[in-house]
Order: structure tokens, then C-alpha cells, then sequence
């Protein structure tokens, strides 16, 4: 299995939210919180772009080497997951990401931060497998019930793509085959190395 | 009169080490992130699960998904 990768093409995205709002509702995300959000670059000008954006469980994740209480764990497909009832929520995750995804729950009192929520990839966290448990802390867990992230497989425009990285970059560069334009990908070099998505993977080379 | 005031001292003594021992530090060992079952491995609800794989079947399991990313993600395969 190679490594679950999402990527989202600026071409195709009409900033609908469609995303944001499946996430929410599939995974009970409280107020304040957004997993997943919608950027619009050059906002009002000719030729402006959307994107969505998340955790993007980058191949080598900063928010792992700054966490001080080494709260993540990366899973066999690449997914980047971290435990909860190890997090203390010190926040520097959240200044080490390039895409802004770790979010804080306020704790209630004083407006004190809570334990760190962000994008699992639909895939759950280190509780048994679909439990309530894991709902409760992390949402559901859609991988292990061999479905994709809801947020992709809600995206009416397909301008979010998400699953086995291979797969996902096959897709998109066929759709850039056929349209003649549009092979940048937003943030796929930032989490994945400087190969450019949509290109033949090399022999032997990591994802 | 000096008896009293050794019983008093000794009491005190007594007090403040069982005060002093609620001060203690908790252990602050650092704990490593709780072992995750991997995905392949399903959930208790094999009604929520997609398509015809078992659970514990990894090569199933991975097929799963990458028909589902097919069918679902690419429209060329759907709509040549």
C-alpha cells in the first residue's frame, strides 16, 4: 500500500464548503473548530483560486518533531494521528504547520486551550477501531470500514481528491492530460517532497 | 509545662510531614502514544463496512479502497 495522500485541484474547487461541511457533520467537530477549511486566493480578482485545505499527513510531518510530549504516530498508510490523552495542548504543533491545520478547542474555563483536534483522514485515532471512544475524541473512523475521507468522496466538483497517493495522482494527472492546463497542486510539495504531483513516480523512489 | 510543649511540638512535626506529604510530585515519566489497531483490521460494526472485505485482509482491504477511489473519485472511468 503506498501512502493515503490528499490533493486538491484549484482548477475544479468553487469554494462550495461542501467539504467543511461533510467533516463537521461526519465526525461531530464542536463550534470553533474546523478540520478542514476553504482558502480563496487573490480574493475578487480575475482568475482568483480556491482551495481546500487540512492536515495534509505530510511524509515528514514537523508537528511531529516539535511535539515536546511525543503525542503523534504515523500509521502504515502515512496518516498522521496523535493521541489525546497524551496532548497537552502547548500549541506548538500549531506554529510548526505549513497549513495551519492543528485547531484548540477552548477548555471552558479562562479560555483555557484544549487538547489539539485536526484532520485524521477519516481514519480514527488510537482507541479500538469504530469504538465510541474513539468517536468521542476523534471522530469516526471510515478507513478501517474501507471507505475514503468524507470530505473527497462529498466533493461534488471532485476537486478534492483523496486516497492511496499513486491512485489520487494518477487521477489527477489524467484530468490534467485531457484539459491541456492547471498541473500545479497547491501545498503537495510542501507536504510531500518537491515531486510534483501528476508525474510518473520514479522507480524505487518513497512517497 | 516542658511535656506539653514536646507533645505539642511533636504533634505539629507530625502535621506538617503529612501536610508536606500531599506536596509530592506526580510521576511525570513520559508516556508514549497508545499502540493504534491497524485500518485493515475493521471495526466491530461489519455493517458500517463498504464493499466485500474482511476483516484482517490487508490485500482486500487496500483493493477496497482503491476501487473506491476509482469509482468514486475518478469520473473518467465512469463517464469516458
Amino acid at each position: 500500500m503506498a501512502r493515503m495522500k490528499f490533493i486538491c485541484d484549484a482548477e475544479r474547487c468553487i469554494e462550495c464548503n461542501g467539504c467543511v461541511t461533510a467533516c463537521k457533520a461526519e465526525h461531530d467537530v464542536p463550534w470553533g473548530v474546523n478540520r478542514r477549511r476553504v482558502v480563496t486566493l487573490n480574493d475578487g480578482v480575475p482568475g482568483e483560486r480556491s482551495i481546500s485545505v487540512a492536515c495534509m499527513h505530510c511524509s515528514d510531518a514537523p508537528c511531529m518533531a516539535v511535539c515536546p510530549v511525543n503525542c503523534f504516530y504515523k500509521t502504515d498508510e502515512g496518516v498522521v494521528l496523535h493521541d489525546k490523552d497524551v496532548c497537552i495542548g502547548c500549541g506548538y504543533c500549531s506554529y510548526a504547520c505549513p497549513f495551519g491545520a492543528p485547531q484548540f478547542p477552548s477548555a471552558g474555563t479562562f479560555g483555557v486551550r484544549g487538547k489539539m483536534d485536526k484532520c485524521t483522514f477519516c481514519a480514527g485515532g488510537p482507541e479500538a477501531n469504530g469504538s465510541e471512544a474513539e468517536f468521542e475524541k476523534y471522530g469516526r473512523n471510515r478507513l478501517a470500514e474501507g471507505k475514503l475521507p468524507i470530505c473527497a468522496e462529498m466533493c461534488s466538483t471532485k476537486a478534492l481528491l483523496g486516497g492511496d497517493g499513486d491512485v489520487v495522482a494518477d487521477i489527477f494527472r489524467n484530468r490534467v492530460l485531457q484539459r491541456g492546463k492547471g498541473a500545479e497542486v497547491w501545498g503537495w510539495g510542501t507536504a510531500y517532497g518537491s515531486k510534483q504531483a501528476g508525474q510518473p513516480p520514479q522507480p524505487g523512489a518513497k512517497s | 509545662m516542658m511535656g506539653f510543649h514536646r507533645w505539642a511540638g511533636l504533634g505539629a512535626s507530625a502535621i506538617l510531614l503529612s501536610a508536606l506529604s500531599g506536596c509530592g510530585e506526580p510521576p511525570q515519566t513520559l508516556g508514549a502514544a497508545k499502540k493504534d489497531a491497524a485500518a485493515f483490521t475493521g471495526t466491530s460494526v461489519a455493517a458500517n463496512h463498504a464493499g466485500t472485505w474482511k476483516s484482517g485482509d490487508k490485500t482486500a482491504w487496500e483493493q477496497q479502497l482503491k476501487n473506491r477511489t476509482q469509482n468514486g473519485q475518478n469520473e473518467y472511468t465512469r463517464a469516458p
